[in-house]
């Protein structure tokens, strides 16, 4: 999607701490709500951007407060587009087991990218894995 | 003259068998924690959970339930949840696990459709008893 389609945006580096992504993400909700996104798009994102975010922190940053998170938030009349980078090594989304198997079933974690990939339209990662773009496409009220 | 107290019972037979809600204790920070009769029910007071400093501590609590209290008959009543993370799920894993440890029985209700649709897609819907409302719960304990 060309930039000039985009509605509203932002772009953040924040410290390694999931409040300083949050308040970025709340802001990004209340702008799809202003525009009347339905209720389950809009849990769809927060899912989604939270699981990352989450990741970005923890597994790519590593709980290090001298790294920092990248987030960049698009938002088109029917699509938004959050892209979030750590400044951690990276990592292969396509080796993460799947959390569904039985034998992994009760394993207290490893379930935020299968969720991310469920609630959004696509989830990509560049080749290192420290970059993923999330994008959803907006579902029409039924 | 008013009515002999028997009489009274008698237009309202149902009261006297209910079973009696009371408060279990005070001191937790994350839940509303009630007994049911011989269950324990337990309401969260964060409508999301997502923060790990409140997962932590909301673990900490629903394991000290299990662990200290000794409650055998636990319910999760999710009515006043409206989002919780994948680390919350971890807690709730390991929460049924520690139930299952201690032979106690573990029901979820009240959970919300998009709650539901992570159960569903994690498949956790097998692992965990999720029943549509605290009555359908109760009734099957």
């Amino acid at each position: 999607m060309s930039e000039e389609q985009w509605t509203w945006q932002c772009d953040h580096v924040i410290p390694n701490d999931a409040g300083a992504g949050r308040r970025i993400l709340d802001e990004l909700l209340r702008e799809l709500e202003a525009d009347h996104w339905i209720q389950h798009d809009i849990y769809s994102v927060r899912l989604a951007v939270e699981e990352a975010l989450v990741n970005a922190i923890i597994h790519g940053n590593q709980l290090d407060s001298n790294k920092r998170v990248r987030i960049s938030c698009r938002v088109a009349p029917e699509l938004v587009r959050v892209e979030i980078t750590d400044e951690g090594e990276g990592f292969n989304p396509a080796a993460v087991p799947d959390p569904t198997d039985p034998k992994r079933l009760e394993l207290p974690g490893g379930r935020g990218v299968m969720l991310m990939r469920a609630f959004m339209s696509q989830v990509k990662y560049n080749a290192p894995g420290n970059c993923v773009v999330l994008e959803k496409e907006r579902e029409r009220a039924k | 003259m008013g009515r002999p107290a028997q009489q009274r019972y008698n237009v309202l037979p149902g009261w006297v068998n209910l079973p009696k809600r009371s408060s279990l204790v005070a001191e937790y920070q994350r839940l509303d924690v009630n007994k049911v009769g011989d269950v324990t029910v337990v309401r969260f007071r964060d409508p999301k959970i997502i923060e790990d400093i409140n997962i932590q501590e909301l673990g900490r609590e629903m394991f000290r339930l299990v662990e200290v209290d000794h409650c055998e008959k636990l319910l999760l009543n999710f009515s006043s949840v409206d989002f919780l993370s994948s680390a919350a799920l971890g807690k709730l894993i390991t929460l049924d696990k520690k139930v299952k440890a201690h032979d106690g029985t573990l029901k979820l209700s009240n959970i919300r459709p998009e709650i539901y649709e992570v159960f569903a897609i994690t498949k956790l819907n097998r692992l965990f008893d999720i029943k549509d409302d605290e009555a359908d719960a109760l009734a099957v304990f």
